[in-house]
């Protein structure tokens, strides 16, 4: 069980999350949906251990990966150095596999400065993918993908068998997810479900 | 127009970018003088030699072995203080930016550093340092290190924090969020501070060694050329540190080009 429970998360005088709590079975995949700016992301950040809280507590499978809103792709590495460099040494091997998963074979010597939007969004996906851990959580996956292509990466991503949580603002892409989480904020209150 | 034609008017264009500034201050120091030499009834060499003049006093000092020997041991001298400030530099930001007690210790010290004029550095080091040959290594290098240390610090500073987070995220590790975040991003800060500080260290150490009269020395040989009133090899010897400087200074280009990859 994916459990948050009272967690308060104030920026400056702007209260983000109001003693929010959330509980989520540990398994497929969960999509928040709600406008910008509502704090999704925040939330994604707290699930991730990235974002300090005031107070409450969250249970979480072990090692959460987060794909951050931005990119954040190093300019000087190449395409499969991006993903080399996430995974262990024993398992370097399985580079193209996750370059596969997202649709970006035979660009492994390319620069990030060369890739699309859509290419940049999905390497970055994929560099994600292969950090592995006990939940995936993806913010804005498919941002410059094309909804046929993303539906594809979500069904690949699904078969990992690790619980995801996203958000996104594509009808198609949240269609696709088990379960939806409409949130409102800020700041949010109560997750309905 | 085929590749090969684009080519020879690309290298057309880098040649004549070289030769027609040059040609054009070389006809200005020509004209200027042949108008002091009007002016001095003949003696113009002695305020301002023509350029011919200087390449044939050139010419001549290449042809002595002394000359390739204060040529050499000076730019090992000079390049050698530079080495030491820039690692001095670099490891003193490296001290500042990670740990709060080397900021309030070192940060001071190094804003002194740069505060102090050379002539200073000089006569203080000269009545420190063991043999003559040391000072303008040691004042090269004290020139050098808070250029160093400002723009690596800058660096470490400017490093995207977006890409550190992501690099905790995705449990990098120190030495890897180091090479692969930390260095890439320092490299052009690193490189513009070696590039100032190359120019420093060579005036700073050649005045040094004007001052102190190491045996073998580019400035030893700036001085005699002064106090004996030869001043075409006052300028032959200048456009040698010139010279050196520039090669230096392209040799650190093809170096940085290297590290930072053009690839990108």
């Amino acid at each position: 069980m994916i459990l948050i429970k009272n967690i308060t998360v104030r920026f400056g005088e702007k209260l983000v999350l109001d003693r929010f709590s959330l509980e989520l079975p540990e398994q497929g995949i969960t999509a928040l949906s709600g406008p910008s700016g509502c704090g999704k992301t925040t939330l994604l950040r707290v699930m991730a251990g990235l974002q300090p809280v005031e107070g409450g507590y969250a249970k979480l499978p072990p090692w959460p990966v987060l794909l951050f809103q931005e990119n954040r792709l190093l300019p000087w590495r190449t395409v499969g150095q991006h993903i080399t460099d996430v995974l262990p040494r024993d398992r370097r091997g399985e580079a193209g596999r996750w370059l596969a998963l997202v649709e970006l074979e035979g660009e492994e010597n390319s620069y990030p400065s060369a890739l699309s939007g859509g290419m940049g969004r999905r390497l970055a996906l994929a560099r994600a993918l292969a950090c592995g851990g006990g939940l995936i959580l993806l913010d804005e996956p498919f941002t410059g993908v094309d909804a046929p292509r993303a539906a594809r990466i979500l069904e690949r991503v699904r078969g990992l068998g690790t619980p995801v949580v996203l958000s996104s603002h594509e009808k198609e892409v949240v269609e696709l997810c088990d379960r939806v989480i409409p949130l409102k904020g800020p700041p949010l209150r109560q997750a309905i479900f | 127009m085929t590749p090969s034609t684009t080519s020879r008017n690309n290298t057309l264009r880098r040649l004549l970018r070289v030769v027609i500034p040059l040609a054009f201050w070389l006809g200005v120091w020509q004209l200027a003088a042949f108008f002091i030499d009007l002016r001095t009834d003949g003696h113009g060499a002695l305020l301002l030699p023509a350029p011919l003049l200087v390449a044939g006093r050139l010419g001549a000092l290449a042809g002595q072995p002394a000359f390739w020997q204060a040529a050499a041991v000076s730019l090992g001298r000079i390049f050698a203080g530079f080495a030491g400030g820039v690692a001095a530099g670099a490891l003193a930001a490296v001290a500042t930016s990670a740990l709060r007690g080397a900021d309030w210790v070192l940060t001071p010290a190094v804003k002194v550093i740069r505060a102090v004029p050379v002539a200073s550095f000089i006569v203080l080091v000269l009545l420190w340092a063991p043999t003559t040959g040391m000072v303008p290594a040691i004042v090269a290098g004290l020139m050098v290190l808070p250029v160093l240390w400002g723009n690596v610090s800058k660096g470490i500073a400017q490093t995207d924090p977006l890409l550190l987070e992501a690099a905790r995220a995705y449990r990098f590790g120190r030495g890897k969020t180091v090479r692969l975040v930390y260095l890439p991003s320092v490299l052009p800060y690193f490189a513009s501070g070696c590039a100032t500080g190359l120019g420093l260290a060579w005036k700073a150490g050649v005045a040094a060694e004007v001052l102190c009269q190491p045996k073998l020395a580019i400035g030893t040989q700036l001085y005699r050329a002064k106090i004996t009133l030869e001043t075409p090899d006052l300028f032959a010897w200048t456009l040698v540190v010139i010279a050196l400087s520039f090669l230096l200074e392209y040799a650190l280009g093809l170096v940085f080009t290297r590290l930072g990859g053009g690839k990108r």
